[in-house]
């Protein structure tokens, strides 16, 4: 069981190397980077990779560890006991399963996404450690303890809102996706849109790596968004000329609203075309 | 040889534990790796030994010592160097022998073409001013541009002429955390001062009580509770002005973030050291003030201090009376300032200085004296530390 990457995720040696090392010592893995650096990707992938299911669990600031487990469904079981239901003998039916218990008890070794960790409450991971290392956990109510029949493939992202504590980190593999160099974006670009013409695609680099090297952008430009910003341009049939086009009358680049999603990010960029119109102008 | 690897990274400060080490021995021990190639070696103990990516740069340096032989360069010289300065080395010890050199390696007949066009233009530029070489450096419109090859050429040329291993290119290297950064991470620091505590109206369903209460007394019997909210309060003191101006920037995420992460925040400005008044508002500030005697009054001991600033002034400013540069005041700064210690437990000082100046200042020794050591550099490391000692109590 080796993760390579996939055709449509193009995965860098150092990812697959952290990768397969979680996936070979069954330890959870927290992959951070950028937002648009493709980490929720990651584990769609891997699991396509692999040919396995893929169980999410989308974390929010209410959501509490016990969630992932279990929750006992107190209020139902009151009301179906006025009721006088039959139902409310057995415990076991106000039982829910949570997103960790579905992944213990796959048959076939799952992927376990848990997207967005630094979302919940500061003491979320904490209380998920036991879980996670030992893949394994007791429900109170009915006495019985749940054990991973295969311990899943578990895959972390966060966004580094919040700092995750030491000894949930020390249990865990860990991967920063760097932002892809001109080469890798050129192969994911390839990926996306196997029929762009070339020289297109060189002009439109050149843009989107001078925005990124702009000091005082808010938002950088990510992956995702060159990709949608090639969409657009495809679409709205862009030829590379009008990119190659030096006239610093049109320096902001056509289409910018794809790359560009901040309005202060948009006034500094046409403040900086004024200034360089400006220079031109004295050189002249 | 692995051992001494990771007592080499334990000495570098980072954060590594045996269990992680462990780890990255069963991984090796599992064949994780096939290859035996040095890279992939790399890739799988940073992920096993390192868990932030502030730390990846230090990392790389370490293994680049460890397995490579390399000099290890001392921390201070590598940090104090501004990337501009990097730039411009890598231009102008740029030897014909080594044009080639970076010819044969890519040929980019481009980039030979922008770099001469640049070391022409620099030359100019320098007799005008050093300071030219960084806006020329940085601006994106082909102008003047810097094709972003150049800065590896920087690099290139420093290393051992041959192509870069990949820890030797230290990609990272901005993520390090004594580099000050955008008001995000500023909140997150910040976030370590919380203290939560359900007080005022009961407005939310106690959901435990409430089952609690029903299965006691038989019936249904709802609870209710109050939310639950960040009590901190916070009292934060701005130098502004003088030599604080080059700070302005850090000094303005440092307040967004504040005002948003604390809901009991006030703030005073000051100017160059505390006395015995304060200001609101800068543009009025000579005729709405208020008296230092009114806020120590006003705001009670468990508000937390902070002051800001650069801790550079002459040390009469803070030791005798009469020795602000704007009035004369009767009572030394450093009798405030110890006043509002007395008044306030917790109390700090960030200083957007970095930390490696502070003992050739003689203010600021005096100020941490004040402060019995409670002086923080304003990065986010610096923060992260302060609020750490904001909530001992």
């Amino acid at each position: 069981m080796k993760f390579e990457g996939t055709k449509n995720y193009i995965a860098t040696e150092d990812l697959k190397v952290a990768v397969n090392a979680a996936i070979t010592l069954e330890r959870p893995i927290i992959v951070k980077g950028e937002p648009g650096t493709g980490k929720t990707m990651l584990a769609h992938e891997v699991a396509q990779a692999i040919g396995c299911e893929i169980i999410t669990w989308h974390i929010k600031s209410t959501t509490k560890a016990q969630q992932g487990l279990y929750e006992y469904d107190a209020v139902t079981r009151l009301r179906d006991s006025q009721l006088g239901d039959e139902k409310v003998k057995d415990i076991k039916n106000y039982i829910s399963k949570g997103k960790l218990w579905n992944a213990f008890e796959n048959e076939k070794r799952p992927v376990l996404l848990i997207d967005e960790i630094d979302k919940a409450d500061i003491e979320f991971p904490n209380d998920l450690l036991l879980e996670l290392d030992k893949m394994e956990f007791f429900v109170y109510e009915t006495g019985e303890t749940i054990k991973a029949v295969n311990r899943p493939i578990v895959i972390i992202t966060s966004n580094n809102e919040k700092e995750l504590p030491d000894a949930f980190l020390r249990r865990c593999f860990f991967h920063y996706i760097k932002f892809p160099e001109a080469e890798t974006m050129e192969e994911i670009v390839n990926v996306h849109f196997p029929n762009i013409k070339k020289d297109l695609i060189s002009e439109a680099f050149k843009i989107f790596y001078d925005i990124r090297d702009v000091p005082g952008v808010k938002k950088k430009p990510s992956t995702s968004e060159l990709i949608d910003w090639l969409k657009l341009l495809m679409t709205d049939d862009v030829d590379a000329k009008t990119l190659k086009e030096k006239d610093p009358k049109k320096l902001i680049p056509p289409l910018h609203g794809a790359l560009l999603k901040n309005e202060q990010d948009v006034h500094l960029f046409e403040r900086l075309a004024f200034i360089a119109r400006r220079e031109n102008e004295s050189i002249d | 040889m692995f051992l001494n690897f990771f007592f080499d990274l334990k000495q570098a400060q980072l954060p590594v534990s045996l269990k992680e080490y462990l780890m990255l021995m069963e991984a090796m021990d599992k064949r994780v790796i096939t290859s035996f190639n040095v890279n992939d070696f790399y890739f799988l103990s940073r992920s096993a030994l390192i868990k932030d990516e502030r730390h990846l740069d230090k990392f790389d340096k370490v293994f680049g010592h460890s397995f490579k032989g390399l000099e290890n360069k001392s921390e201070t010289t590598e940090a104090e160097i501004p990337e501009e300065w990097l730039r411009l080395m890598g231009q102008k010890y740029l030897s014909d022998e080594e044009k080639k050199l970076v010819e044969s390696l890519g040929g980019w007949d481009k980039l030979m073409e922008t770099l001469k066009q640049r070391l022409e233009e620099q030359k100019k530029r320098h007799q005008g001013g050093s300071k030219w070489i960084g806006t020329g450096g940085t601006s994106p419109f082909g102008a003047y541009g810097y094709n972003p090859e150049g800065i590896r050429i920087g690099q290139k040329e420093s290393r051992n002429k041959k192509a870069v291993k990949v820890w030797d290119k230290r990609e990272f290297k901005n993520l390090d955390g004594d580099v000050e950064l955008g008001t995000r991470n500023i909140k997150v620091a910040l976030r370590r001062l919380r203290k939560f505590a359900r007080e005022g109206a009961d407005t939310e369903l106690d959901l435990d009580g409430t089952i609690k209460s029903t299965a006691h007394k038989g019936y249904i019997d709802v609870k209710m509770m109050p939310e639950r909210r960040n009590k901190i309060k916070v009292l934060i003191f701005f130098d502004v002005g003088g030599s604080m101006d080059a700070h302005v920037k850090i000094c303005e995420e440092l307040f967004s973030a504040a005002k948003t992460e604390f809901k009991h925040m006030e703030y005073f400005y000051y100017h160059n050291c505390l006395y015995d008044y304060v200001w609101k508002e800068n543009k009025r500030r000579y005729n709405e003030h208020m008296s230092t005697w009114d806020v120590l009054h006003t705001y009670p001991s468990d508000y937390k201090v902070i002051f800001v600033g650069d801790a550079e002034m002459s040390p009469y400013e803070i030791t005798y009376p009469g020795g602000s540069t704007e009035y004369w005041n009767e009572e030394s700064g450093e009798t405030w300032l110890s006043r509002t210690l007395s008044v306030y437990e917790n109390a700090i000082w960030l200083n957007p200085v970095p930390k490696q100046y502070w003992n050739r200042i003689a203010s600021t020794n005096i100020l941490q004296q004040i402060f019995s050591n409670r002086m923080f550099p304003l990065t986010i490391d610096g923060i992260d530390q302060a609020m750490r000692e904001l909530n001992k109590s």
